[in-house]
């Protein structure tokens, strides 16, 4: 579906705008102040720039640093060139163990590659244990939003979920504590008995093959530490070369996301320890289409993200339209320069112009993702790649470029435009007027003024 | 100083009024105004469109028209947002008006009277592109009887975005219903900014409603003497 058709259906929705509008609008402020207690947020953001660039300018490299150093540690590395291949690594993990369920702690990636689904294929079931993550999937529902996944519900509607799925028909108070009780009741009882978890990754440090994710509720540290066996899947773009670059992120990273100073739980594990822990670690290195975004010298600075979702909330369509419209786990301005990268600009060609170009999403990014100029960038490719020459839109591009090329043809069109015809009238006209009136044609343009006015300074 | 007006398509075409302002307010404060008449379109819509090769000609064309100016001057900040990045031949020579005025002319007082109820808008490009900053609220609250009168979520985008608004059209109207919601809140006469594009987009829709309240570009107010 076109980005068009998704944001009208969603548009119409009044509580998800209400519900939205609320979150992000807090959420929003929040991390104003958080970022503006750190003197040297700005040098922050630029020295995570830096790092990002270097690890993908030496990918290869860095990668089999890792691999070494998390073999070396104890840990099991596999390598994966799509979504399949990752997803038949975990269900093979999951078997070996006997069982039919995985704990998840809630990862980005294993949504992007449709691991619960592919496990399910298999007879598996992954259990979400993120709280928010645990909503979206009792409620057989969709992601809205990058950290904050079941942002677009409210807690009477979370409420009545939980009443008809986990709290199996008891009636349940609607404040906060209650809802969480019964989502820890019902999770408790999976931490103690699945033997087999999966995560994501933050970070990984190529240089320790310590792997590290960052988290809120202490439902990832339960995943990490009692399972028999982890299975962590990332991006091949997750990594950094060094362990003292990790200082910038953890900094940038919590303020960003949940504006906090430092998020509650953050876990760092390397390869496997006797008697602690997991005693059987896999790392699945994953490609999904990474190798190719890389390749686009512009486009390549979408894989710097950290899935702070800063961006989401500060984005005036993101706000308006909600994540469903996006169709993507990448929603938001990030999701609209990631997602046509990693599927294929054919796969969602309209992504690129989901966005009015307002600018608010570069100007939070910790790790300064211009992402305005990657939008124009990819618009570019599609009317490259995509478009026949012959679309309406692009006759009256090439009509418009025409009509600016000389000065006796511009001023051609301007008189066409004031009896509303001709090239500059007909590229405004068409999808304004539902809500907005055109101006009234002025009775001289500016430069019929400047002749007839003789002023000094004429035809310089 | 002499310094050259870079009207843009936009205005030259539709809204006049902003240059004509833009040529009475300099001239007041002593400054000869050129106009190179060669000047047509800076290539933006092109740019942000996608369509990079029609805009290349544009850029050129740009560049090679005002290759002699000194110093240029637009009343629009997305325009001038987009020269920078795109033409560093003119990038450091090219100044949106406030700031020209508030820079370069060393002025913030401009001798302006304009005795109204005034909102303003700040333009996304203006604020994020050109980092223009409190430059052009300074120069309203030197302007002899205004009374400016803040605007609630003022730096949130109005929706205009360019072919976005018609692309994009519901998206960018359930934007432009929450900017008008804040605009008409202020209970302004007037809603002011440096972009007459969004002022086309907000103006739009308040005619339509038949709100009763008007839009003017910046220079327009700067320009007046009532």
């Amino acid at each position: 579906m076109s980005f068009q058709a998704a944001a009208h259906a969603t548009l119409r929705d009044a509580q998800l705008r209400r519900n939205l509008g609320h979150a992000t609008e807090r959420i929003r402020d929040k991390r104003a102040g958080a970022v503006a207690e750190l003197p040297d947020w700005e040098q922050l953001r630029d020295a995570a720039e830096a790092i990002k660039a270097r690890t993908l300018a030496t990918l290869p490299e860095q990668l089999e640093r890792l691999e070494r150093a998390v073999s070396a540690a104890g840990g099991i590395v596999h390598w994966a060139r799509d979504a399949a291949e990752a997803n038949a690594i975990v269900a093979d993990v999951a078997r070996a163990h006997g069982s039919d369920e995985v704990i998840k702690v809630k990862s980005l990636l294993t949504d992007e590659i449709g691991l619960n689904e592919a496990l399910a294929a298999q007879g598996i079931s992954a259990i979400e244990t993120d709280l928010a993550e645990l909503i979206v999937q009792l409620g057989d529902d969709t992601q809205s939003h990058i950290l904050v996944p079941a942002i677009h519900r409210n807690r009477v509607e979370i409420r009545e979920l939980f009443e008809r799925t986990i709290a199996a028909g008891r009636r349940l108070d609607g404040d906060a504590k209650t809802l969480a009780d019964a989502a820890r009741a019902h999770l408790r009882a999976k931490f103690l008995s699945v033997p087999v978890a999966v995560s994501g990754a933050n970070f990984a440090i190529a240089e320790t093959g310590a792997i590290c994710v960052v988290e809120s509720e202490g439902n990832g540290r339960m995943c990490l530490t009692l399972p028999k066996a982890l299975v962590t899947v990332m991006g091949i773009e997750k990594l950094l070369p060094s362990w003292r670059d990790l200082e910038v992120f953890l900094q940038l990273l919590p303020r960003s996301s949940t504006a906090e100073r430092m998020n509650p739980y953050t876990s760092l594990w390397t390869g496997v320890r006797a008697g602690d822990g997991p005693q059987e670690f896999h790392l699945v290195l994953l490609d999904g289409g990474r190798t190719d975004v890389l390749g686009d010298e512009v486009g390549r600075a979408a894989l710097h993200c950290i899935r702070c979702s800063a961006c989401l909330n500060v984005c005036p369509v993101y706000e308006r339209v909600g994540g469903a419209a996006y169709e993507s786990v990448y929603p938001g301005p990030i999701g609209a320069i990631l997602t046509p990268q990693l599927r294929g600009l054919d796969q969602a060609p309209t992504l690129p112009w989901a966005s009015s170009l307002c600018g608010a999403c570069y100007e939070v990014c910790p790790v300064k993702i211009d992402i305005p100029t990657i939008l124009v960038h990819l618009r570019g490719r599609v009317v490259r790649e995509q478009k026949s020459g012959l679309s309406v839109e692009g006759l009256a591009m090439r009509a418009m470029a025409t009509a600016f090329s000389t000065r006796r043809r511009y001023e051609g069109a301007q008189r066409l435009a004031r009896l509303g015809r001709g090239p500059i009238a007909n590229a405004a006209v068409p999808g304004w007027s539902a809500m907005r009136e055109l101006p009234e044609p002025p009775k001289a343009t500016f430069r019929e003024w400047w002749r007839r006015r003789g002023a000094p300074g004429v035809g310089a | 100083m002499q310094v050259a007006l870079f009207i843009t398509c936009f205005n030259d075409t539709l809204f006049p009024q902003t240059g004509r302002a833009v040529v009475e307010l300099l001239e007041r404060l002593g400054h000869r105004v050129t106009f190179p008449e060669e000047q047509t379109c800076c290539g933006q819509m092109h740019v942000n469109s996608g369509y990079e090769h029609e805009a290349a000609r544009l850029l050129r064309r740009f560049e090679r028209v005002f290759a002699d100016a000194d110093a240029i001057v637009s009343p629009s900040a997305s325009c001038v947002g987009l020269v920078r990045e795109r033409i560093p031949a003119v990038a450091d020579r090219t100044f949106e008006l406030t700031e020209l005025l508030v820079d370069r002319l060393g002025v913030v007082d401009v001798g302006a009277s304009f005795p109204h109820r005034v909102t303003l808008h700040p333009t996304c490009h203006s604020l994020r592109m050109l980092h223009v900053g409190e430059r052009p609220r300074r120069l309203l609250e030197a302007v002899r009887g205004i009374e400016l009168v803040e605007l609630e979520q003022a730096t949130e985008c109005c929706g205009f975005g360019g072919t976005f608004a018609v692309k994009n059209a519901e998206t960018s109207m359930a934007m432009l219903s929450d900017k008008l919601r804040h605009v008409l809140d202020t209970r302004a006469e007037v809603c002011t900014a440096a972009d007459s594009s969004c002022l086309m987009h907000i103006g739009g829709a308040l005619r339509r409603q038949r709100a009763g309240m008007r839009t003017m570009h910046i220079a327009e107010i700067l320009a007046a003497q009532e």
